[in-house]
């Protein structure tokens, strides 16, 4: 048997919510996301806002860039600056700790966040 | 055939290596491990750290999981209390029996009590095991006083834990007329002590301590001179005694002071039965060290593979860790002429002592003893194992050629491959030089990956770094401190290519010098560089500042901000505290007098921020830059306006230089002070930046710093006028500022500096690079566009915007930020 889980897209908020090259937190129910306008390479994502090194709400503050050859995206946490990748949420340093992600689609000048 | 089973007693720290070696050699073993304490293996070593806020977890030596990730069955809270040898089973606590094919003993030591009436007490302590250090914790928060019985390693180190934890008057008692009696001599010992008085230890020698008085609780010391020393604590740490009990009982040999005898494959008298780590007794000695134990745990799991391997005894050189002051000793440290020739250094001033021992030809080093400045330890160490010909000049080995720096590399190289680099880890020099020319490392987290060379105590990782460095340089690879990977430049490099081309914003100097996206380190370098050549307001470019500086405040435990107004020279007046005290009940802020004479409001929510500071300037307020890389305070005495020794008035001088310098970007954050005379109230020569009035005018001092390593500043000039001070103070700033790397004090940048101060003064005072005008043109230019960034940002509806934790419900604060009270004020709440 298969099991679908729908995703459900939600607004989350609008394109010109979320600077250029960095991250806004949004409030979805008692969940807070971070979406990050990665206006340099025209793409966007979007991951839990809680660190779960110090379990700081602050990864929507952090700078996002870009490591290694492969240009994998990242985001600093501003608190001590652990990275995370932002395409599989793990952590690029020592440290085994991961950020959930959630897919993005922008639509209408409109952010939309898929939460399962 | 089903998998021979090793039973493992003990999961401490050697217990743990030693299933990690054995895993890497084999998977032919079933693998099972009874633990006494109710935790995982951890970083005993660093158990001190608990203190300073790591957590048990953060010390752990790997995950809860990565046991049964690898197979190992790990039973915790469950001594193993009988061996049964005949039949070959072990019996634990709980009622498990199991069968073993080969048992290892790693059951430690435990810290030796001496019998003295009274010793039952409460406020009687041990220091071993993270239970040991909460008991402590507990305990220290009524004490006023504390001692620490033992002025070995580890007794030095507990009293350091007590002066952390906040006991406000710590004593040392040793038994033995110097301390550390096992690692130094006396002429040591008494720069160590009086090292350690200024910190505020107190220590006493020659003393033995007869009883502890007191009711249930402890009260006093009671010694066998008839003195007399109240304390409402005391930690023991009187030396350490070999957990043999079990294999006593079990009728294995042990020695008559204690510790499980092993043969050099690590053998008890029993075949079948190991014993590693500090249990073990090898030829008469026990090693209370982690690397030896290490080792023996390698020894095991070679022997049982079938490999070859055998333990020949172990370099017990240490060096102390986070007391505050250097202690190293290494190799024979106490041989004496005539069987060696000794070099001694001694500078009571600075409290150095330095002692080498050296064969009688002059040609090798047998040991030392390093008390003050243990730079030269892991070098001196490598020069002993490894009998290293000494310089025609010996004594060079302990005064070092000055200016240091430049050749780093050079020594380290000309080590053998085969020499211990790593001893936690057992890597050799020839190890990481392929792991740089073959694995293409290139930095120590990389090593660390690879190698796992520094993973261990950490001592040796400014040697791994040189080794680094050196091949590098071997290899033809370019060695500088490039900003990152995204930038093949040094932070001065960059900040002239900037400059040179006009370039004015982030992208733009990406797309020109760099490659990728940028990151969290070029970012802040190129904001900083941006704001100290066009001095534009910094949160026009948000996403590239550190988050401090595009909140244009500092973040702080729980998320909130903290609120620094600037308050020159420390100056206030009554009105103006009153809206800052009337703001903070406002808004619910926690108010706390900094070190640099201004105020600082903790726990504001983001949101809160823009209107906080609206009322602060209207009230007259300026951002106070305490979030960004830039001139934070000028402190001040009160000088000649108030001061009955006041020479001149410190106080306006201290005001007019802030507010020159105020919101210039640096490369790192910079503070001053002004003294009205030579009392130095203002403490001004711990400062980047330090004037102090004479008869004639004032002397100026720079590149002091306090901090984690503090330098006190040196004169660059004397009995100038005030002109002289400021067009001085515009050169060295505008210098540094160019010149230095990123993240680099003041102090740093100078140690680093080839010719050091005086190159500097030339520079400054004598103009010899013919840039004095330039200088003082450029930093002119940056006083005359100052403004201040949080008045742009109130007054900017696009800016102001962004401070909203939610961006799709501006009003409401995050709800994770919570506070608790204390003392009728609030702090953030622990998570
Ligand atoms: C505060 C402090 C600082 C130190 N600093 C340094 C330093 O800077 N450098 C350095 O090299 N060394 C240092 N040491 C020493 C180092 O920690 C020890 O050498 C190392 O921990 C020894 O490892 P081990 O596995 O032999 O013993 P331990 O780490 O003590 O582990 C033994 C374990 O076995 C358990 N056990 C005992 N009996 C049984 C039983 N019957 N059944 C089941 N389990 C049992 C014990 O509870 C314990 O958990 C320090 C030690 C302390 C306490
Ligand atoms: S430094 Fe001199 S002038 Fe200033 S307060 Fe102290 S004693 Fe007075
Ligand atoms: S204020 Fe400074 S010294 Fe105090 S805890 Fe924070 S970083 Fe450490
Ligand atoms: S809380 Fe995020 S890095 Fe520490």
């Amino acid at each position: 048997m298969e099991t679908v889980i729908a995703t459900q897209w939600i607004m989350a908020c609008y394109v010109d919510d979320v600077p250029e090259n960095g991250g806004s937190c949004i409030k979805h129910g008692d969940e807070q996301i971070a979406i990050f306008n990665f206006a340099r390479r025209n793409e966007w994502y979007a991951t839990q806002n809680l660190c779960p090194h110090k379990q700081q709400m602050a990864i929507s503050r952090g700078m996002i860039g870009s490591a290694g050859e492969s240009c994998e995206p990242k985001v600093a946490c501003p608190f001590h600056k652990k990275t995370f990748s932002l395409l599989t949420g793990e952590c690029l340093g020592e440290e085994e700790l991961v950020l959930k992600t959630y897919p993005v689609k922008i639509a209408d000048g409109k952010v939309f966040v898929g939460i399962d | 055939m089903s998998k021979p089973t090793v039973v493992v007693v003990g999961n401490g720290m050697v217990g743990y290596k030693f299933c990690e070696k054995l895993l890497a050699r084999s998977a032919q073993f079933q693998i099972i491990v009874f633990g006494e304490e109710p935790r995982h293996a951890y970083d005993r070593v660093h158990l001190s750290e608990y203190f300073n806020g790591k957590t048990a977890e953060d010390l752990s030596l790997s995950t809860l999981s990565w046991y049964s990730d690898n197979g190992i069955a790990l039973h915790l809270d469950d001594p193993i209390q009988e061996i049964n040898r005949s039949e070959k089973t072990i019996h634990s606590l709980k009622g498990i029996t199991l069968k073993y094919d080969y048992l290892v003993l790693a059951t430690g030591s435990s810290a030796f009590v001496p019998d003295i009436p009274g010793i039952e007490k409460e406020g009687v302590f041990v220091y071993r095991t993270i239970e040991d250090l909460e008991l402590i914790k507990a305990h220290a928060v009524n004490a006023k006083s504390g001692a620490v019985m033992g002025g070995g390693l580890l007794g030095l180190e507990a009293a350091k834990a007590l002066i952390d934890l906040g006991i406000a008057e710590t004593h040392v008692i040793e038994f033995a007329p110097r301390l550390m009696p096992r690692q130094i001599d006396s002429a040591g010992s008494n720069m160590l002590q009086m090292k350690l008085s200024q910190l505020g230890l107190h220590i006493h020698l020659n003393k033995s301590t007869a009883a502890i008085a007191g009711d249930k609780k402890i009260q006093s010391l009671r010694f066998n001179d008839d003195s007399q020393l109240a304390v409402d604590m005391l930690v023991i740490s009187a030396g350490i005694r070999p957990r043999d009990e079990l294999a006593k009982l079990a009728g294995l040999h042990v020695g008559t002071r204690g510790g499980i005898v092993v043969n050099e494959k690590m053998q008890t008298s029993d075949d079948c039965i190991y014993a590693i780590g500090e249990c073990a007794l090898y030829e008469g000695m026990i090693y209370g060290l982690v690397a030896p134990g290490y080792e023996m745990a390698d020894i095991v799991a070679a022997h049982l593979t079938e490999g070859e391997k055998s333990f020949y005894g172990y370099d017990m050189s240490t060096k102390l860790k986070l007391i505050g002051v250097d202690v190293a000793s290494f190799g024979d440290a106490f041989i004496t002429e005539p069987d060696c020739r000794t070099i001694l250094f001694e500078d009571t001033h600075k409290g150095i002592y330095k002692r080498i021992n050296i064969t009688n030809d002059g040609k090798n080093l047998l040991g030392g003893i390093l008390i003050g400045d243990a730079d030269a330890y892991n070098m001196l160490l490598q020069t002993v194992n490894n009998k290293i010909v000494l310089p025609p000049d010996p004594k060079d080995l302990i005064l070092g050629s000055r200016g240091g720096e430049t050749n780093a590399g050079a020594g380290v190289m000309s080590l053998p491959d085969d020499a211990l680099i790593c001893s936690c880890e057992a890597v050799t020099k020839g190890a990481i030089c392929s792991a740089v020319s073959d694995g293409g490392v290139t930095g120590i987290d990389g090593m660390k990956k690879c190698t796992k060379a520094g993973t261990g105590c950490g001592g040796c990782v400014p040697l791994v770094k040189d080794l680094i460095a050196g091949t590098m340089k071997a290899n033809g690879q370019y060695v500088k401190n490039v900003v990152c990977e995204h930038f093949d430049y040094s932070r001065q490099e960059l900040f002239d290519l900037v400059k040179i081309n006009g370039l004015k914003n982030y992208d733009l100097v990406l797309d020109h010098y760099g490659k990728g996206d940028g990151c969290e380190v070029c970012k802040p370098v190129v904001a900083s560089i941006l704001s100290s050549l066009w001095n534009d307001v910094i949160v026009k470019q948000e996403v590239i500042q550190d988050s401090n500086d595009r909140f244009l405040a500092n973040i702080q435990k729980g998320g909130t901000y903290s609120v620094v107004p600037r308050i020159p020279g420390g100056e206030i007046t009554p009105d103006k505290l009153i809206v800052i005290g009337l703001v903070a009940k406002k808004y619910g802020l926690y108010t706390k007098i900094t070190g640099g004479q201004r105020i600082d409001l903790f726990g504001a929510h983001l949101s809160d921020l823009p209107l906080i500071w609206e009322e602060l300037i209207d009230a007259g307020f300026e951002s106070g830059h305490a979030y960004g890389k830039a001139l934070r305070t000028v402190k001040s005495c009160v000088g000649s306006t108030w001061c009955r020794f006041g020479l001149h008035d410190s106080v306006t001088f201290a005001i007019e230089v802030e507010d020159r310098y105020k919101g210039i970007r640096a490369p790192h954050k910079i503070k001053g002070g002004v003294s009205g005379c030579v009392r130095e109230c203002a403490e001004a020569q711990s400062k980047d930046f330090g004037i102090i009035a004479t008869e004639k005018g004032w002397n100026l001092y720079v590149c002091g710093n306090g901090g984690s390593k503090p330098q006190h500043a040196q004169l660059l000039a004397t009995d100038i006028d005030k002109e002289t001070v400021v067009k001085y103070l515009d050169r060295f700033l505008m210098f540094y500022i160019k010149t230095a790397d990123q993240l680099t004090r003041t102090a740093t940048w100078l140690n680093k500096l080839d010719g050091g101060m005086s190159y500097l003064k030339n520079v400054i005072v004598n103009d010899s690079l013919g840039l004095g005008e330039q200088l003082e043109e450029e930093m002119q230019a940056l006083v005359n566009t100052y403004h201040c960034e949080w008045k742009e940002a109130i007054n900017n509806p696009a800016m102001r915007k962004r401070f909203a934790h939610f961006i799709n419900a501006p009003d409401e604060k995050d709800p994770h930020a919570q506070f608790e009270p204390m003392r009728e004020q609030v702090r953030a709440k622990e998570w």
